[in-house]
């Protein structure tokens, strides 16, 4: 050992020495190589966020032809096998290519700066995460670009996605591109999850999170038990496709409702996964327009994990016509009714917030006080189909439809754009505009509100969701009209929103480091902020650093301008995970192309599985083993240190 | 205003949607009264923070430390939400007990089976020479409850009869029990609500609750056999339909036997033809038999291409299959 296994960091001043020489360790290469090796968490954010906006535009052209399909009754602008398509790749877009992938967009690019790291915990991984996610987008795409997309709807029941009843290859590139995209999430959940318990900045205690961590931990958490089901489930699909295995064939002793178990038992915990870290940007950003800190922050960080914790419970609420014991019905309409209370607890304490607090609107206000409504209308339908004797006439109708849409619209997209409105500033050092912002919100507003709310009563009128077309005379027209109009007027608030973004991007005014006047650290650094996130480490006392002088909360204050140096190589610190005590400095790895060559690798193998080239999926596989034996080759100079001397007779940590 | 075929909100016509229709609009009212009042706290809590100066700054507001202060918002919020929410469990708890299983004494048992796109229907009786079959046309008496025991044929569907009763899947490979029982005679619009292929939108049925004369009347014409062409005209058309269309059809007295498609015998006798598609009229009929996949693309049946003369002839022996 030529270095001991603890060293005493430097405690210094945040200086223009420091922060060149930290530039210069921290810093991605210029040009491709950077491009395509960087595992900065800002970087692989950005891209998350850029790539999944993109799928979110793409996922609402679909959207827009589907509306005006169903515009009127007995259009033919689409075959039912193209309708079909459409509607499932709209959902497979928008429910696993966009939702997810833009709250980890989001969550990849701001952790480390609100938890005052210098990155994620695995930053290699973190990249390889983005790659997959990249890789798996353009497989699943792939059948829909050459006329063989899903065409089962997002959620694909057997048996019409087995071979015997969809013999093409769209199915095939569903099962292996949802396989391929699991990895994605697992692994980005993985990280996420020991980012929040180890990669915080001393005095980050438990109880000191942003909202915005709370949500995407427990969102995380969730993913990582549950994903494995849903890629069990697609991967003996695939099995039963290509080997005739029969696991959900009742006619080889399988069973068609093993399938909807390990779906739902999976959909739902998403369902909380893909809203839970969107109501973190709620509660974080929403207090700083009030001008004080969110109310009930205990409640409301307790609920969070609450609402989880029931969401693994009622999964059964999605099969309540599949003819299961009234028993198991009471159980889990029971459970879905019972998990309002903690879900209620976020919205009393954002109104609380803002009665008690002097808003300041702001486009990005604007967005997560309507937000609240949004999440209360998509919240009593949820409650309403929770019964199960309601449930029977409502659920497979455009109720359900306008349901999932306020709660995917109004409690992500909502959230998301006004997340973008708010750290926008942080991201590019510039504000968006705001009087385009207006413009924005109110149509994305009334856009919203005009093509959903009436799909309310289309669907309490009995109309099937997932129909190509509808006759005359079921008192569906006017409705369906209305919405497809509003539909368009939503898709133009969108278009504003990007154009906003481009715009404000080339040109919108400069903003400083903090420019809202925010409590939380990511504001302490400047906007870009540099490489290496934090010159020197701070060191918290409360949960509002930048607000101490004002709140007045306790005697102690924060320390930001001084704290550890960590400048002897690209190093941050781990500290504990609940009272986030210094625990070791570690070594954070250079950018590396394994994950890139890893994920090339993993693509080739599955495009071998698809096209059933088995030579080809064994060259894949090969690939991904050198890859690996690239990405885990020991390293010396990779290996961790305690912050101080470790006295004697005290055990090691970890 | 007449109410909509599919609607089950502005009213109810049979023994469990009566049952589940006050808790849907309780649920519903529930719902409306709680989005008005969040939406009013929303709107008010904005006015008043715009009152105070609030829109005119951006930073440097001074804060309001005082923490503790919203909390009650939080409790007695949650306090409120209880009796509703309670209140709705138990309703639905015990809703539940009246719509969910079928009664001891029900009337009769009929089995329907999901098929890509239509529905078949078996009737049975005390002898086995009793059993029938028919499609996308369920006859029941009123007054009784009908046990319903559905079948999955291929994929899965979803059988649902909005103003009598809430939905209930067809599965493969299981037994699903539903019931009926209808108030009042009518005719019940039904339609499939599981996707189930290119065609799930045209997966209608039709539920005709009639007195149980009409329906005794009903039963014992459909147990009868399709009648003996008469004109050499029809000689020809039956043999030519049971030929063709045998293939998948049967015709309860001719050669056509196959199972694969709904049953003819009694054609003539019901309102609709391919699931709810079309009229049951002869024109409709005409153009159903040559060119189905116009009408209804994707369905399994094809396109025929019958001359001028073959088609007359089969359409005038179809008629006779009343």
């Amino acid at each position: 050992m030529r270095q001991p296994a603890y060293r005493t960091p430097r405690i210094g001043e945040s200086t223009p020495e420091l922060r060149a020489r930290l530039h210069a360790i921290w810093e991605t290469a210029p040009g491709w190589r950077g491009w395509l090796s960087t595992v900065d968490h800002k970087e692989i954010g950005l891209r998350y966020i850029v790539t999944a906006f993109i799928l979110l535009a793409v996922g609402g052209v679909e959207a827009l032809v589907i509306r005006l399909q169903l515009a009127g009754p007995d259009l033919h602008l689409l075959t039912p096998e193209q309708y079909n398509q459409f509607f499932s790749t709209h959902g497979m877009t928008m429910i696993f290519l966009y939702a997810l992938p833009i709250l980890s967009g989001f969550s990849n690019y701001l952790w480390p700066l609100v938890l005052g790291s210098r990155d994620m915990a695995f930053p290699r991984l973190n990249a390889f995460s983005y790659w997959v996610y990249l890789a798996a987008s353009i497989f699943l795409y792939s059948g829909f670009v050459i006329g063989a997309g899903p065409n089962d709807g997002w959620f694909n029941y057997v048996p019409f996605a087995e071979k015997d009843y969809n013999p093409g290859i769209n199915e095939d590139v569903y099962a292996l591109g949802m396989v391929l995209l699991g990895i994605s999430t697992t692994v980005g959940a993985a990280n996420f999850i020991v980012t929040a318990f180890k990669m915080r900045a001393p005095g980050m205690s438990i109880n000191r999170l942003p909202i915005l961590v709370w949500g995407t931990l427990t969102a995380n958490v969730a993913n990582l038990l549950v994903v494995p089901a849903v890629s069990l489930a697609f991967f003996l699909l695939w099995l039963d496709r290509q080997f005739g295995t029969g696991f959900y064939q009742p006619s080889a002793g399988g069973q068609p409702l093993l399938w909807q178990h390990l779906f739902w038992i999976f959909g739902h915990p998403w369902v909380y996964a893909i809203v839970l870290p969107a109501m973190g940007m709620v509660s974080d950003g929403l207090p700083v327009f009030c001008r004080r800190p969110l109310v009930g922050y205990s409640l409301v960080a307790l609920g969070t994990v609450a609402t989880m914790i029931l969401g693994f419970g009622v999964w059964v609420h999605h099969m309540f016509a599949t003819g299961l014991p009234a028993l198991s019905l009471s159980f889990f309409s029971g459970a879905s009714i019972i998990i309002t209370f903690p879900s209620a607890i976020a919205v009393f304490a954002w109104l609380a917030t803002i009665w008690t607090g002097r808003p300041v609107i702001t486009t990005a206000f604007l967005f997560f006080a309507s937000m609240i409504l949004l999440f209360v209308i998509g919240g009593v339908s949820g409650f309403m189909t929770a019964s199960v004797p309601v449930d029977w006439q409502l659920t497979d109708t455009y109720f359900v439809v306008a349901h999932i849409h306020y709660v995917l619209i109004g409690i992500n997209v909502f959230p998301v754009v006004g997340a973008t409105y708010f750290w926008f500033p942080k991201m590019t050092g510039r504000f968006l505009d705001e009087r385009l912002g207006r413009w924005n919100f109110w149509t994305m507003f009334v856009g919203f509100n005009l093509g959903f709310l009436p799909m309310h009563l289309t669907g309490l009128l009995g109309m099937p969701r997932r129909v190509w077309t509808y006759p005359e005379g079921m008192g569906w027209d006017t409705l369906n009209l209305i919405t497809s109009i509003g539909s368009f007027v939503f898709a133009i608030g969108v278009l504003i929103f990007f154009y906003n973004c481009w715009k404000s991007y080339r040109s919108g005014a400069p903003a400083g480091a903090n420019p809202w006047d925010a409590p939380t650290l990511e504001w302490s650094i400047p906007s870009p902020p540099p490489p290496y996130n934090f010159a020197v480490i701070p060191t918290l006392a409360s949960r509002h650093p930048l607000w101490e002088d004002r709140l007045d909360e306790s005697e102690a204050r924060s320390s930001l301008d001084r704290g550890m140096t960590l400048d002897e190589g690209k190093e941050t610190i781990i500290t504990t995970a609940m009272d986030a005590e210094p625990d070791r400095i570690v070594e954070m790895p250079e950018d590396s192309y394994a994950p890139l060559l890893l994920t090339i690798g993993l693509a080739v193998l599955f495009a071998g599985l698809l096209v059933k080239l088995w030579l080809v999926a064994g060259l894949g596989g090969v690939g991904c083993l050198a890859a690996l034996l690239l990405w885990l080759w020991p390293r010396q100079e990779m290996r961790e240190r305690s912050p101080e001397p470790r006295k004697i007779g005290e055990p090691a940590h970890g | 205003m007449t109410r909509p075929p599919l609607d089950y909100l502005l009213g109810s016509d049979g023994v469990r949607a009566d049952a589940t229709l006050p808790l849907t609009w309780f649920t519903l009212a529930i719902s409306i009264i709680v989005c008005v009042i969040i939406a009013w706290l929303l709107w008010v809590g904005v006015r008043r923070a715009r009152a105070n100066g609030g829109a005119a700054e951006t930073v440097g507001t001074p804060l309001e430390p005082e923490q503790g202060r919203g909390l009650s918002w939080i409790t007695i919020g949650l306090a409120v939400s209880a009796v509703p929410l309670l209140a709705t469990l138990i309703w639905t708890m015990a809703a539940l007990g009246h719509v969910v299983g079928p009664p001891r004494r029900s009337g009769m048992t009929i089995d329907v089976t999901g098929h890509q796109w239509w529905w078949e229907v078996e009737y049975h009786g005390a002898n086995p020479s009793d059993t029938f079959a028919t499609a996308n046309e369920i006859h029941i008496p009123i007054g009784t409850p009908v046990v319903v025991r559905l079948h999955g044929g291929d994929v899965i569907h979803s059988f649902w009869v909005p103003a009598l009763a809430g939905k209930t899947d067809t599965i493969p490979g299981q037994q699903n029990i539903a019931w009926l029982q209808a108030d009042r005679p009518g005719i019940y619009r039904g339609q499939c609500t599981e996707f189930c292929g290119v065609e799930h939108a045209k997966m209608g049925f039709e539920v005709v609750a009639q007195p149980a004369n009409d329906f005794e009347h009903w039963r014992e014409a459909q147990l009868q056999t399709a009648p003996p062409p008469a004109t050499p005209q029809l000689i020809h058309g039956m043999q030519f339909t049971t030929f063709r269309c045998g293939l998948c059809h049967s015709i309860r007295g001719t050669d056509a036997a196959s199972h694969y498609g709904p049953d003819l015998t009694h054609l003539m006798s019901r309102r609709t033809i391919a699931a709810t598609t079309l009229p049951n009229n002869p024109g409709a009929l005409a153009g159903w038999i040559q060119a189905p996949q116009g009408m209804k693309p994707g369905t399994l049946m094809p396109d025929q291409h019958l001359s001028g003369a073959e088609l007359n002839d089969v359409l005038a022996y179809v008629e006779t299959l009343k």
